[in-house]
């Protein structure tokens, strides 16, 4: 009897069940028979260029009122002014570049026309990127940390004209990998759509300025208390909201978290409103300042005094604390209470079939999660020295989702290329300064479209028996709201 | 025997004298249930026993109710009338119930064990305290996670309480250790008895549909229940699955101890495997007795004729056959090794 | 001074005229709400997205007509219904162009996919419609003097400090019978025509009803155009109401907006208007009666509150879990 039972279930293993359904799932949505679409007919050069007319046809149509006439303020009131010769440039370049992008995908086009079905299919065949990933994780991520650690070092020495610029870039990707990981654990674990994270970052900077302008305390003293303030707006928030679904909480999360920067805006006498909140004190190292003088740090360790040095202090901080994020989250999934977070993201139903509290579940992925995004904005407090509400709209939140969602769901070190990619070559591009925020918004799009899981699309499980097998995206839900 | 499992022994397989177990030690006692959702009665005034150690039978023409009356047990739905009573011992006698009942309170603990009142209960404490577990007529696995992951989680409260709710699972201590190895034990010896094992590693929604089944059977047994609910188990095995799930089923009763309430189309493996069944109709009890008993009952016979002729067919076709089966289970099982 | 003013500013306050021009006022700015919601609502019930650019759309809406509107009048024309219909139509037609785009580009290769990605480039989308208006069109707010003026009186009383009048003005009049008029024909639309059935098809399930002979790729195309086609008329009615847009007005419209939505109930066509309504009313009484600063803060107060008690909004469907 068993070696039937062998032999029939090796077979089954073919074609696993998910694998069929996932296959039924993909064919239902491209609109396919028993509605098909017309197929073309005719040569592939007169097809392109149709196509590319068309396309040009519908930027002339989208960019009329907008490159061809503008708009000015003037003496006299609004001025109108036009400007054919960009207008039909921006014309000629879509029809070229539609013309150029229909070349280039021709073949796969060719292949069968349902352009969704056969980008899925590639996208789970060929992940290299995330299949290399997930077997290197480990090396990859000592690696990556080597570097980090060498970094500030190898700036300071490299570069030593321009190193407070690279030093504060550093600093600048680790704080948004640092508020990636902690909303990572409320979207990619738990799977609940938070749109409003940027609230307790808010929070946790609040704290520690406020602390400082009241009390008069110090960075690392404000640091645990700034974390536990936001680990419990986290749980005020969460506690009614949490039983909402899906794009209900998030409304009501981007909504919390508007709340809150209109408080900090309008309550003048305490948060100083747009004026903000300015001389919020530097840490020091064990209670010496990083600041001119032979008392101080760079002064006993016999260094001529740099401002770079405070930098580089700065970056070894927002890397501590980042690496605590990372190690507490690595952690934690391996722990029943993050897995019980995944088995949420994956049916909350059946989590409660097997006697999971998932009230109780959410609320502490949210309050852990809202813990290290007040680590980040007491950081990111002393950091700037200065701080006020404008540092947390809600681009700020958008910010981070996308780069958890672009680097992948769940992963850590998706969060981190994504924030190295994102921050950094934002960063990179600042000569093109009024360009850059518009490529950094269709780059969002771009890598969405070509990678929907994100970068890094591939689970690594958390308990094993024999052998480590990762698991791919397209098996792994993401969650209500999703 | 599972390690951690300190469950009573199983009663003797079929009683000795005429009484019914279910009338002398539920485990289940449901009380003049009623479901209403709006105007529509799903559920009316119904009243069964599930017997201690017994395999329970909840069948019907669909849309009788019976996956309502699973959800009311379970505690996804609440009732709208009714008393649900689980006792873990038997000396939950009605003067205890009705003390508990008058008390306002959800359970109490007694020497054998305990009395728990499901209908005031949110459905996760029903798993976590009263111990009832159940699958899902749709399965309902983390597909996304490995197989072990899914019986890891069924055991999450456990877990928690050993890592001292994460504080001492962050810093890996001693206890945690000894408890998280305990339950990876648990989760292979449930492996080994689904025929999982050599599929351990890989995520739950690989698996064929037939393995899916089984392994929300395991996951279900991982949370040691008392009485484990089954929705369909047999919808889409095709035979030789059938005849596994019917092996693991008699293996849970007797080996575990574990009493099973299962709705179920397929009267092949109910008349094979039922020691008690309950038929429902349009939400009431049309027949409640051994499935010789009911197979014969006129009225269920009625109820399945009343609904259309095929489906009348293709029941009495499938009675007769499960019954050829039921009596040649044996020799087949012996004849197919090759 | 200043203290005399509180003073008659409370006075006032107490006034039933001050009561009615509140309500009025929020009316108008819950009928341009509304038609913003709408869009949010409709594309929601069809691809079960939140389409964050849709306040964007409502945005390149207003440029379109505020560029329109200079182009007539340096062509010469003085006739003021003329070139407010032309106006309405030229920019309902650019606005759709952009919505179809905005869906073709950033979604449509995303459906079925999971649900996070659209999001994403939803997100994505805003930011890129934005900054190219910002950089085609420039950051400075843009003014248009008001071009019509005047109103109806309809009350007038008389307090100890001065007298107060309460008129409904012909722009509000235009406002909430173009919403109006707008709604019925919407209404009708997805309640009798082909395309309205095909709609609510897709909505129920794309996948049976591509099976059953609909092109579900453009239902879901002419949803996005018909979204937009509203924004833009929304947009319309903000430049000539308030006189001064910027590229930044779709984000905080937007978010307005889907709050509306998500209050009426989201997917509830009715539901988007109702919410819209709600939303107008409660920013306008809160800034009449309490503080404009905490206007929104009222106005999320009152959605968190709303979901908590009624997890489906105000009109949504209340969703049976399934188990």
């Amino acid at each position: 009897m068993s070696d039937i039972n062998q032999a029939g279930s090796a077979e089954e293993h073919q074609a696993p069940g998910a694998l069929v359904e996932w296959e039924q799932r993909v064919a239902g949505y491209g609109g396919e028979p028993p509605f098909v679409e017309e197929p073309e007919y005719g040569s592939p050069i007169v097809l392109a260029l149709k196509d590319a007319a068309i396309a040009a046809g519908i930027a002339a149509a989208l960019f009329l009122f907008f490159i061809g006439f503008r708009t000015d303020i003037n003496l006299g009131g609004l001025e109108l002014t036009t400007r054919w010769q960009a207008f039909g440039i921006s014309i000629v370049a879509v029809f070229v570049g539609r013309l150029a992008f229909r070349m280039l995908f021709w073949g796969s086009r060719q292949k069968g026309g349902r352009s969704l079905a056969t980008r899925a299919i590639e996208s789970r065949k060929g992940t290299p990127l995330s299949e290399h990933f997930a077997r290197h994780s480990g090396k990859v991520g000592a690696f990556a940390l080597a570097a980090a650690i060498v970094y500030p070092i190898v700036i300071l020495w490299a570069f030593p004209l321009k190193d407070k610029q690279f030093i504060d870039l550093g600093i600048l990707v680790l704080t948004y990998i640092m508020l990636g990981w902690g909303l990572n654990i409320v979207v990619g674990l738990a799977g609940l759509l938070d749109l409003g994270y940027v609230a307790f970052y808010a929070v946790g900077a609040y704290s520690f300025a406020l602390f400082a302008q009241y009390f008069d305390v110090g960075f690392w003293f404000a640091l645990p208390v700034a974390g536990l303030l936001a680990a419990c707006w986290g749980i005020i928030l969460g506690f009614p909201v949490l039983r909402l679904r899906g794009d209900y909480l998030a409304i009501v999360t981007l909504a919390f978290g508007e709340i809150i920067r209109i408080v900090l805006l309008n309550w003048y006498t305490f948060t100083g409103g747009p004026d903000g909140i300015s001389g919020i004190p530097d840490p020091t190292f064990f209670g010496l300042a990083f600041a001119r003088g032979d008392d101080n740090l760079p002064g006993l360790l016999g260094l001529k005094y740099d401002s770079a040095y405070k930098q580089a202090y700065f970056f070894y901080i927002i890397l501590l604390l980042a690496m605590i994020t990372n190690f507490v989250t690595m952690r934690l999934r391996k722990l029943p209470l993050g897995r019980a977070w995944e088995a949420l993201r994956e049916d909350e139903i059946a989590c409660r079939s097997l006697g999971i509290n998932t009230t109780n579940t959410k609320l502490t992925a949210f309050a852990i999660g809202a813990m290290f995004g007040g680590f980040a904005g007491s950081f990111f407090a002393t950091r700037q020295g200065f701080i006020s509400p404008e540092s947390f709209t809600f681009m700020e939140s958008a910010l981070i989702l996308a780069i958890v969602v672009l680097g992948g769901l769940g992963s850590q070190m998706g969060v981190v290329i994504a924030s190295i990619v994102m921050i950094g070559g934002f960063e990179l591009f600042r000569d093109l300064a009024e360009y850059r925020m518009l490529i950094f918004g269709l780059l969002m799009v771009i890598i969405m479209v070509w990678r929907p899981r994100g970068l890094i699309a591939t689970r690594d499980p958390s308990a094993i028996l024999k052998q480590r097998q990762s698991i791919s995206a397209d098996m792994v839900a993401q969650g209500e709201g999703h | 025997m599972s390690p951690a499992s300190a469950k009573p022994a199983a009663p003797s397989p079929t009683p000795a004298d005429a009484t019914h177990r279910w009338e002398v030690d539920p485990v289940l006692t449901v009380e003049h249930l009623t479901m209403r959702f709006g105007g529509l009665v799903a559920v009316d005034d119904l009243s069964f026993n599930v017997g201690r150690g017994d395999i329970t039978a909840l069948i019907g023409p669909n849309g009788a109710g019976k996956t309502t009356v699973f959800n009311c047990v379970t505690g996804f739905y609440k009732p709208t009338e009714g008393r649900i009573v689980m006792r873990h011992g038997r000396d939950g006698g009605d003067e205890a119930v009705r003390k508990l009942t008058e008390s306002g309170e959800p359970w109490a603990r007694t020497d054998a064990g305990g009395i728990f009142l499901l209908e005031r209960m949110p459905d996760f404490r029903i798993s976590k305290e009263a111990k009832v577990a159940r699958t899902f007529q749709n399965i309902r696995l983390f597909s996304g996670m490995t197989v072990l992951e899914n019986l890891l989680i069924a055991q999450h409260n456990v877990l928690m309480a050993a890592s001292g709710f994460t504080i001492g699972g962050i810093f890996n201590l001693p206890g945690f250790r000894a408890a998280r190895q305990a339950a990876i034990d648990k989760a292979v010896y449930w492996l080994e008895h689904t025929r999982l094992i050599d599929q351990a590693d890989i995520p739950a929604g690989g698996l064929p549909y037939g393995a899916q089944r089984r392994l929300e059977i395991a996951r279900a047994m991982c949370t040691e229940p008392h009485l484990l609910c089954l929705d369909e188990p047999a919808a889409g095995l095709n035979p030789r699955e059938t005849s596994e799930l019917n092996e693991l089923l008699e293996f849970i009763r007797t080996e575990e101890g574990t009493s099973v309430l299962l709705i179920e189309h397929d009267m092949g493996v109910v008349m094979e495997i039922s020691d008690h069944v309950v038929v429902l109709d349009y939400g009431e009890k049309i027949s409640d007795g051994s499935a010789e008993r009911v197979r014969n009952d006129p009225s269920v016979i009625a109820a399945y004729l009343g609904v259309e002729d095929e489906e009348v067919a293709e029941a009495e076709a499938e009675a007769a056959a499960a019954a050829a089966r039921a009596a040649k289970a044996p020799a087949e099982e012996s004849g197919d090794r090759p | 001074m200043a203290i005399a003013r509180e003073r008659r500013r409370g006075i006032v306050k107490r006034t039933m005229e001050y009561f009615v021009q509140q309500l009025i006022n929020g009316v108008t700015l819950g009928s341009i709400y509304g038609l913003i919601a709408i869009g949010y609502t409709m594309v929601y019930g069809i691809i079960g997205m939140i389409n964050f650019a849709h306040g964007d759309i409502f945005m390149v809406g207003s440029f379109i007509a505020l560029t329109v509107f200079m182009i007539m009048l340096a062509l010469g024309v003085t006739a003021l219904p003329l070139i407010l219909l032309i106006v309405l139509i030229v920019a309902m037609i650019f606005t759709s162009a952009w919505g179809w785009t905005v869906e073709r580009i950033a979604y449509r290769p995303l459906r079925g996919s999971f649900r996070l990605a659209p999001l994403i480039t939803a997100i994505g989308m805003s930011i890129v419609l934005q900054n190219f208006v910002q950089l085609t069109q420039g950051a400075r707010v843009k003014p248009l003097p008001p071009q019509i003026q005047g109103g109806i009186t309809l009350m007038q009383g008389n307090t100890d400090t001065g007298a107060i009048v309460v008129q409904l003005s012909y722009m509000q009049i235009i406002i909430i019978a173009t919403t109006v008029v707008l709604m019925a024909a919407f209404s009708t639309l997805i309640a009798k025509t082909e395309l309205g059935r095909a709609q609510r098809a897709c909505e129920q399930d794309a996948k049976m009803a591509s099976l059953l002979g609909v092109n579900v790729d453009r239902t879901i195309s002419l949803t996005f155009v018909m979204g937009a086609a509203l924004a833009a008329v929304a947009g319309v009615m903000f430049l000539l109401y308030y006189g001064v847009i910027d590229f930044y007005i779709g984000f905080v419209a937007g978010v307005k907006a889907f709050t509306a939505a998500v209050l009426g109930g989201i997917g509830s066509l009715p539901g988007a208007m109702l919410g819209g309504l709600a939303i107008g009313l409660i920013e306008t009484f809160w800034s009449g009666y309490f503080s404009v600063e905490y206007k929104d803060v009222a106005a999320f107060s009152i959605l968190a509150i709303t979901l908590i008690f009624l997890p489906s909004g105000l009109l949504g469907k209340p969703e049976v879990e399934k188990v």
